[in-house]
């Protein structure tokens, strides 16, 4: 498998990171460099093998359905680019 | 002060021989004439470790000291310190003060040990080199030309230096181990879920594990049982009895039975590192250790799975970087996409952009299965390798890395060369094992190398054991740079 300069310029619109021509070429070699590197694990057979996906059997615990934070949005929001009126302000969505 | 143990420093505290603040402005003199050099750290407030310092020193006089009361520890800088700078290593959070502590930082607050500051890091923890930090690289402090490893770069060299008694690290494919490897000091990655997540800024959240990094086994055994415990704002915390993990650091090692796997010692492991390793199995032969050969026969696989996984899980995790919420937003936009699109392409450095997207291509339709299903897979076969050698053995001995710290630039063009370092840390990530590296010689070019130990689950406390008894009879763990300036 190889990426072409076009497969690149689609991932990285699906990570939402605004990629030049440029930079879409020289990310291409190396993404294809890491997936060359990720290709040696084709060749197992792992018919029979259940995925794992966590290092721990662990369940989700369940809690009380019961408030048990304090209302701290004012010091959340300090920490945001643009905050007005108790909400975060983004470019306009819909006209 | 400067080759003090944590006991040893406890020790002086209790007796009233040294004040926390008085040991607290020592390390931050150290800091303030090292770190120019080094870099070890992205924030320094001496008037916050001051005021935890003497928040310390009121602890001590009340009587209501812990055991590590008063000594001060430095923090990666992925860990939210409330009213600290957090930037994890990235422009993206360059200026993002947290607004809360992370679980491990209220547990050594509630210690009683004051901080010292947030050390350096890759970005995002994703690097081993430190190189990938937008705060700059870290030095070597046995050598500056030379990278200190990474992620947690800025932890290790720190401890190396003598800037601090000890640090924090976390470890998603070899981010405590390698770079203390590459230092010369200790540190342990626990059994995943020791440590709650909770405030720690995620990279991969089922293989991501804080842990303790010092000079030697017994300081980090100290620092794990500080570490541990239940909480419930991690969902994948243990629920378990707490431990002490310093109890079996006495036993003799008699009848220990050490597993060596033998693809840790094949191709691509260097000669001087291959040499320290052998030297440090007949140490602990000396000691009563038998060694018995096994295979890891999947591990091969483990950087490839660690490349799928990893990335998958990132790209997930980091989509909440869109300058909304915190952080980085890109001063000039059309419009809400383009906002996203040109803050994500300036916030983030070369290496995470590479990562989320080989993730986002590797979760997107029509190659999952192909990649991340047959990624998960193999972690399976890789976790099975491991529960059938520890049948046969204690514990499993081989290297950190598969050779000493390399010069600065020298592997940050070359994205694969670098991953081959974390060959044989990444498979005890994969299978959630705890993982240890621990000093064990140095190379002709005066550079340490690493021993790794690995363990079953939950055997932490026979780890710190093994490598008790091992700095009992050797003096690596001990030695510091010389000539620091």
């Amino acid at each position: 498998m190889s990426l072409n300069q076009d497969d690149v310029k689609r991932i990285a619109r699906l990570a939402r990171i605004e990629t030049s021509d440029a930079e879409a070429q020289a990310t291409q070699a190396q993404l294809n460099s890491i997936f060359d590197l990720i290709a040696t694990m084709q060749a197992v057979d792992t018919r029979d093998v259940s995925p794992m996906a966590h290092a721990q059997e662990v369940t989700q615990r369940l809690r009380d359905d019961v408030v048990t934070e304090t209302d701290r949005h004012a010091a959340f929001q300090a920490v945001a680019p643009a905050v007005e009126n108790g909400l975060y302000l983004v470019p306009k969505v819909i006209e | 002060m400067s080759e003090t143990s944590l006991s040893a420093l406890a020790a002086q505290l209790a007796a009233k021989q040294v004040s926390s603040r008085e040991l607290a402005q020592a390390y931050l003199d150290r800091i303030a004439a090292l770190n120019p050099s080094i870099n070890a750290f992205i924030t320094v407030d001496a008037e916050k470790t001051l005021i935890e310092a003497a928040a310390a020193d009121g602890l001590i006089a009340a009587g209501q000291a812990g055991p590590l009361t008063g000594v001060p520890i430095a923090h990666k800088d992925i860990f939210c310190t409330d009213g600290w700078l957090t930037t994890c290593g990235s422009k993206m959070l360059h200026n993002f003060v947290a607004p809360y502590d992370a679980h491990v930082i209220q547990r050594f607050k509630a210690a009683g040990m004051p901080s010292l500051g947030k050390t350096n890091m890759d970005e995002f923890a994703m690097g081993s080199s430190n190189e990938t930090s937008y705060f700059g690289a870290v030095k070597n402090p046995w050598n500056t030309a030379y990278v200190p490893g990474g992620s947690s770069g800025g932890a290790a060299a720190c401890v190396a230096a003598r800037m601090a008694p000890a640090a924090t690290g976390t470890d998603t494919g070899g981010s405590i181990r390698q770079p203390a490897a590459l230092c010369g000091i200790t540190g342990l990655k626990p059994t995943y879920g020791l440590v709650s997540r909770y405030g720690m800024i995620a990279f991969a959240s089922s293989l991501d594990q804080a842990g303790p990094m010092a000079p030697s086994a017994e300081d980090c055994a100290l620092l794990l049982n500080v570490m541990t415990g239940f909480d419930p704002n991690d969902s994948t915390s243990l629920e378990r009895e707490k431990e002490d993990y310093t109890r079996d650091l006495n036993q003799p090692l008699a009848g220990l039975r050490v597993g060596l796997p033998r693809e840790f010692f094949a191709e691509g492991l260097n000669n001087e590192v291959a040499a320290a390793v052998d030297a440090a199995v007949a140490e602990l032969k000396k000691l009563g250790a038998t060694t018995v050969e096994i295979s890891l026969a999947n591990s091969q696989l483990a950087i490839p799975v660690y490349y799928v996984l990893a990335p998958a899980e990132a790209s997930s995790n980091l989509s909440r970087f869109d300058g909304v919420r915190y952080g980085y937003r890109a001063p000039d936009y059309a419009n809400l996409d383009d906002m996203y699109c040109k803050t994500r392409a300036q916030g983030f450095g070369a290496e995470v952009k590479r990562r989320i997207m080989i993730g986002a291509y590797v979760l997107s339709h029509g190659y999952y299965d192909a990649y991340y299903l047959q990624a998960q897979k193999i972690r399976r076969l890789i976790a099975d390798d491991f529960s059938a050698a520890f049948k046969t053995c204690d514990v499993i001995l081989g290297p950190t890395a598969p050779g000493t710290a390399f010069k600065l630039g020298e592997k940050s063009d070359d994205p694969v060369e670098m991953y081959l370092n974390d060959l044989y840390t990444i498979p005890a990530n994969l299978a959630g094992l705890p993982g240890m590296s621990l000093p064990c010689g140095f190379d002709a070019k005066g550079l340490p190398i690493g021993l790794q130990l690995v363990g079953n689950y939950f055997s932490e406390a026979k780890m710190f054991n093994v490598a008790h008894q091992y700095q009992r009879v050797t003096d690596w763990h001990a030695r510091a740079p010389e000539g620091l300036k």
